[in-house]
């Protein structure tokens, strides 16, 4: 069985007057159903490592495979449908569209696929954000919400194609602890619950702990990758 | 596809004061194209009116281009000649009816005959040099403008007197000479007659209406001394732009030297072009500017949006789908800013319409305007296209950038 997202001997040279190494010579193949954190001091290539997976930007040299097909001579088109219909992105900053209501971005990626109809879309984009406790707020623009709910919002908008693997950079980093920890809990149910392969980039050591897996990453290499010894119960 | 239409919509929308900005920027660029393409053209239009109005479109006179024939020229290879003393001919178009009907018979216009004469009109000690004209009241409204600026009577007046004559309204003046009056008219042929004045017109050019009287043909026959003879046809051509070729035949078959309009103002011709070179500068020079701004705008608008070109890109929206929500949003402002351009420019071209310019030598006169839909229709198009262009050229590059390097910067 392929791995659902594969990095095989990826390097990310930045080029400029002095080129820079992002990162370098990256094995990493990445399960169903994982909780996986990317750790690592400032400057260590986690979230250069995360776009690399998740195809927003592409590896000097290497090769990203999702569920086993290379991507690296897939022209723009094919890597945005690619991103559309199987991964799913949380930034650290929210990342929605400022104009649009919550139940509008959640149903953005869906329309833009547009494999459902458009009652069924609005339908699943209530059920995402009521999901994450956010039923009052469907219809209010995000600067009408905390930054937690922000938050939340965008990782219903992420999930809206039904993606197998969620990639996460810093979702936490810029919430308070209480929406933080309400953020890593629906993170932590989408793995459990929902049988979902997460990938977040943090610098938080504590929060990587409770995760199921941990790559660490120094100066662009893997030093560590090491897995929980227990698997994480109640999964469904 | 309708949520690129959506997503366009809402952008416009909800950045309501910033769409203001743009389409009123547009709208003015294209409302001041307008109003200065109407003036222009409308000055250019004047200009051209005026210049065909101002003559007949062909004017036929008795006079020749060239000396005439002599018999022995024409029968031997070469000649010389010396010392000829040219056969005297009277001054004047023989003939004039016949030639009328011979010409009226093909040329689509009308035609009109007069007897020029110079005269001194003296009434109560007062002298007055003045060209006195000698017309056909039923022929000349068809050739001239005249019948529309009589102020007191009317042409048909000439008839009701033996001598009738209608005066320019300054000449009258100068003589103190009312409707009714009778004045002396002595020309330089010596003949003398005692006129009555039926009339006053007012043409609106000084030099005319101060130098300026008109009598029946048969007066001015009489006074001129050429009894059956006109100094010149006048004809009004359906077509002025066609007066060129029909002067050019008429003159072949009369013999009488024809002289259309053009060939009367070329020199005025030449300036006409160059009028028309300014004129298509200045309103290329304001559409470019114009558009400029719009571009300037648009691409404002579209740049502010790089960090949401990028957040739809990471999503997987594909690139062509970016860049077409931004075309279409610049097209709706440039069709939004073009409409309310369109009102723009006419409000502007109705105001400048009401403008009155007085001159001391001319009737006030007002702006000029051209009403054209096709300025409208071009305006709009620039419009829309610098649009166009403004939203497709930033769209297309923060597309094609890889969306990692806007997060990166935003993070």
């Amino acid at each position: 069985m392929s791995a659902l997202i594969e990095a095989r001997r990826v390097t990310r040279i930045l080029p400029g007057v002095v080129p820079t190494t992002l990162v370098h010579d990256i094995d990493l193949a990445i399960g169903d159903n994982e909780f996986l954190a990317i750790t690592g001091p400032s400057g260590s290539g986690k979230s250069s490592l995360l776009y690399l997976l998740g195809l927003l930007d592409l590896p000097t040299e290497g090769e990203v495979l999702v569920r086993g097909t290379a991507t690296a001579r897939m022209d723009e088109e094919e890597r945005a449908f690619t991103r559309l219909s199987g991964l799913g992105f949380v930034f650290q900053f929210h990342f929605l569209l400022p104009e649009f209501t919550a139940l509008e971005n959640v149903m953005l990626p869906m329309r833009a696929l547009g494999r459902l109809a458009e009652p069924a879309m609005r339908q699943r984009s209530r059920d995402l954000l009521a999901s994450f406790g956010l039923e009052d707020h469907v219809d209010k623009r995000p600067d009408q919400l905390s930054g937690g709910q922000r938050q939340r919002v965008a990782v219903a908008r992420a999930l809206a194609n039904e993606p197998p693997v969620i990639l996460a950079d810093e979702p936490t980093g810029s919430l308070d602890s209480k929406s933080s920890e309400q953020v890593f809990e629906i993170l932590r149910d989408l793995v459990d619950a929902r049988g979902k392969t997460v990938v977040a980039v943090t610098h938080d050591l504590e929060l990587a702990a409770r995760m199921d897996r941990r790559v660490q990453l120094v100066d662009g290499a893997i030093v560590a990758d090491e897995r929980n010894p227990v698997p994480a119960v109640g999964r469904s | 596809m309708s949520l690129v239409l959506d997503i366009a919509w809402t952008h416009v929308r909800s950045r309501a004061r910033q769409t203001l900005v743009a389409v009123a920027g547009v709208a003015t660029g294209v409302g001041f194209s307008i109003m200065m393409a109407a003036l222009m053209e409308g000055s250019q239009d004047d200009f051209m009116r005026q210049l065909i109005d101002a003559l007949p479109h062909i004017a036929i006179s008795d006079e020749r281009r060239q000396a005439p024939h002599q018999p022995a020229e024409e029968v031997y290879a070469a000649t010389k000649i010396y010392g000829l003393t040219p056969e005297e001919r009277r001054r004047g178009i023989k003939n004039p009816l016949a030639i009328m009907a011979a010409i009226e018979s093909w040329v689509p216009g009308a035609i009109a005959p007069s007897v020029k004469t110079q005269a001194i009109l003296r009434y109560a000690g007062r002298d007055v040099g003045a060209s006195v004209l000698g017309i056909d009241p039923h022929r000349e409204p068809k050739v001239s403008a005249l019948p529309k600026q009589m102020r007191q009577g009317t042409l048909a007046s000439l008839f009701r007197a033996s001598n009738a004559i209608i005066l320019g309204s300054r000449l009258a003046e100068k003589i103190g000479a009312r409707v009714g009056a009778s004045i002396t008219v002595q020309t330089g042929e010596g003949v003398q007659i005692s006129a009555q004045v039926v009339g006053l017109f007012h043409s609106g050019v000084r030099q005319v209406d101060e130098a300026t009287a008109y009598v029946l043909v048969k007066t001015g026959q009489v006074l001129a001394r050429q009894t059956g003879l006109v100094n010149e046809l006048r004809l009004r051509v359906a077509d002025a732009m066609a007066a060129r070729e029909i002067a050019g035949r008429i003159e072949r078959e009369t013999g009488y030297k024809a002289v259309s309009w053009q060939e009367a103002h070329e020199d005025l011709l030449s300036a006409f072009t160059i009028r028309n070179v300014i004129m298509f500068t200045v309103v290329g020079a304001i559409l470019l500017v114009a558009s400029f701004g719009t571009y300037n705008i648009i691409s404002t608008i579209t740049h502010e949006k790089a960090r949401d070109i990028a957040i739809m890109k990471s999503l997987g929206l594909p690139e062509a789908t970016v860049r077409r929500i931004f075309v279409l949003e610049a097209v709706l402002i440039g069709l939004l800013g073009g409409l309310l351009g369109w009102m723009l420019g006419y409000l502007l071209c109705l105001g400048l319409g009401s403008v009155e310019i007085k001159s001391p030598f001319m009737d006030a006169t007002r702006l000029p305007i051209a009403w054209s839909p096709l300025h409208y229709a071009i305006a709009a198009a620039v419009a829309v296209a610098s649009s166009v262009a403004a939203g497709y050229f930033p769209a297309r590059k923060a597309a094609r950038v890889h969306p990692v390097e806007i997060i990166r910067g935003a993070t």
